[in-house]
């Protein structure tokens, strides 16, 4: 058997089936035992350079870094904010993992509170992730209140731009949940003026597994150079949303055949909203590696894997999108509110049959003119997502400006 | 020490009038927001680039003395990399 077929045992996600709810906190410590105390973790910092733990957020930055640079700013005042906004409509791993494993999350925000110097942990968990807010106020009622930190559960608004970072400390300072562009990062100065560590809630649960368990444990799981494992949300086309654990370096093809097999000629957005579409036969053997993919144009993102059948409508799918993310926009700079208008509405004409001549041509050039021009890299990761789609459905989109119809001939261009 | 031009893009209406005080530097895009070339400002032309963010009727445009050429004073440990696919790519403001 190759190797590549060897089970990968699940880590953040182990533990009790999904049907058993929330784990409680006394099933959590017999499991995993306890948490070191915080002499015995003095190092963790250091441990998660080596253990090479990146960000789960969307953008794959060292934990570690992180962490010293919130903890070089802090007088001991910092503040965690554990961020469980996912507003990315593919992505169901963080409500997933907080309504499954709170206990987890909680032991990530303590060490990294611990480590980083902060007196206060903020849970931002997106109001509509019922599951996970019935998870953490579970976990928080089960847990002797901490001396040293205070631990706060805060329902974020909905929306795709609220889990950015700066909105989220916009959002506990005035209650108002849009980004900033303000000289001092959130690291320097951000909620209540103080240190802040934004923080994925998956990043969280692998530092506090690597806490009790260390960087070499860690490193024993993934295949190739970027160590360890991720959690992955599949959708589509024979199967309902499905989260999953993997470890780096499994292929899109072994998630491709394991979620019930994808026809010829299918395609996978890969990352979100944010992410880049590619066509599974190219991208079989691709290795899922958030350091890797981008050079080869593709994203991990955070971790959406996304299959589309070969009889579905590529523009259609990506004027869906693209109109979720002008939608989306926080309205407050001009080349991303008008910019990703214009390429929705474009997207749009395109996919209904009412396509203007130059409609594709224009997509591409505004795509470049909106690039790295908003407060936030909400624009940018639209551009990245609709240029992808240019190139994989190169051919639907000229059938569809040039013949104003769907080569696929669906009922959706009515 | 070379300065650049900064903008806040939140801040920004689109008016275009620093576009007209320094054409050498700011174009306009087709939605009338402008487009920065955020590299050092030559020394010529540094009054007049003081005159563009004086006209700015909110503020939106600064010069700066900046550790990078790019907009952001710190870039820092909350604004991850931007992915390759993406990088490389003319940006107004840097990130
Ligand atoms: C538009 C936008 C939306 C974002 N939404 C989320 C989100 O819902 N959850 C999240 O963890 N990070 C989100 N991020 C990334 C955060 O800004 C931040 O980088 C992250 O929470 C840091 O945690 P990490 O380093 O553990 O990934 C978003 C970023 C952008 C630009
Ligand atoms: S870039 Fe777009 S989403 Fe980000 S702050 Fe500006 S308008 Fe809002
Ligand atoms: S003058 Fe100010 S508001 Fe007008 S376009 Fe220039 S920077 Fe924006």
């Amino acid at each position: 058997m190759p190797s590549s077929t060897t089970p990968f045992e699940p880590r953040v996600l182990a533990g009790p089936p999904a049907s058993a709810g929330p784990e409680r906190l006394i099933a959590h410590d017999l499991r995993l035992g306890r948490l070191p105390s915080p002499s015995e973790r003095r190092n963790l910092t250091a441990v998660l350079d080596s253990s090479g733990l990146l960000g789960r957020g969307g953008a794959g930055f060292p934990v570690g870094h992180k962490w010293r640079s919130v903890a070089e700013h802090s007088t001991g005042n910092a503040v965690v904010v554990v961020n469980g906004a996912e507003g990315e409509p593919r992505s169901a791993k963080d409500g997933t993992l907080m309504g499954l494993r709170p206990h987890l999350v909680l032991d990530g925000a303590l060490v990294a509170a611990d480590a980083v110097g902060a007196t206060d942990v903020v849970l931002y968990v997106g109001r509509e992730h019922t599951e996970a807010h019935r998870g953490l106020a579970q976990a928080l009622a089960e847990r002797e209140p901490d001396p040293n930190v205070q631990m706060q559960l805060v329902a974020a608004p909905v929306g795709y731009v609220a889990g950015e970072a700066t909105a989220v400390v916009h959002y506990l300072n005035e209650g108002d949940a849009r980004p900033t562009f303000l000289d001092a990062r959130p690291h320097e100065r951000g909620v209540a003026d103080r240190p802040t560590l934004v923080q994925n809630v998956e990043s969280l649960a692998h530092a506090a597994l690597i806490a009790r368990f260390g960087a070499d444990w860690y490193r024993s799981a993934g295949r190739l150079a970027t160590r360890g494992s991720a959690l992955i949300t599949v959708s589509g086309p024979n199967q309902r949303r499905t989260v999953r654990e993997i470890e780096y370096g499994t292929t899109i093809g072994e998630i491709a055949r394991s979620a019930g097999g994808a026809p010829p000629g299918s395609t996978v957005l890969l990352g979100g909203y944010f992410g880049s579409w590619a066509s599974l036969d190219e991208v079989q053997d691709e290795p899922l590696d958030p350091v890797s993919m981008p050079e080869h144009g593709l994203e991990f993102g955070c971790g959406v894997l996304s299959f589309l059948r070969s009889d579905a409508c590529g523009v259609a799918a990506t004027a869906e999108i693209m109109a979720y993310m002008a939608e989306g926009t926080a309205e407050q700079c001009g080349p991303c509110v008008f910019g990703l208008a214009s390429m929705a509405q474009a997207t749009r004409r395109l996919s209904s049959g009412v396509a203007k001549g130059d409609d594709v041509e224009n997509i591409d050039r505004w795509a470049g003119q909106v690039l790295g021009r908003g407060a936030c890299h909400h624009p940018d990761g639209a551009v990245g997502m609709v240029r992808s789609a240019l190139a994989v459905f190169r051919d639907d989109f000229a059938s569809h400006q040039v013949r104003r119809r769907c080569a696929l001939n669906r009922a959706d261009m009515t | 020490m070379a300065q650049t031009l900064r903008l806040n893009p939140i801040r920004c209406d689109g008016y275009g009038i620093c576009a007209g005080v320094l054409p050498q530097r700011i174009r306009l895009d087709e939605w009338g927001y402008p487009l920065i070339d955020s590299s050092p400002i030559d020394e010529h032309l540094v009054a007049r680039a003081r005159r563009a963010v004086d006209a700015c009727p909110v503020l939106a445009l600064s010069l700066r003395r900046d550790r990078s050429a790019h907009g952001r004073a710190n870039s820092g440990a909350d604004e991850p990399r931007l992915s390759h696919r993406l990088a490389g790519q003319p940006s107004a403001i840097g990130s």
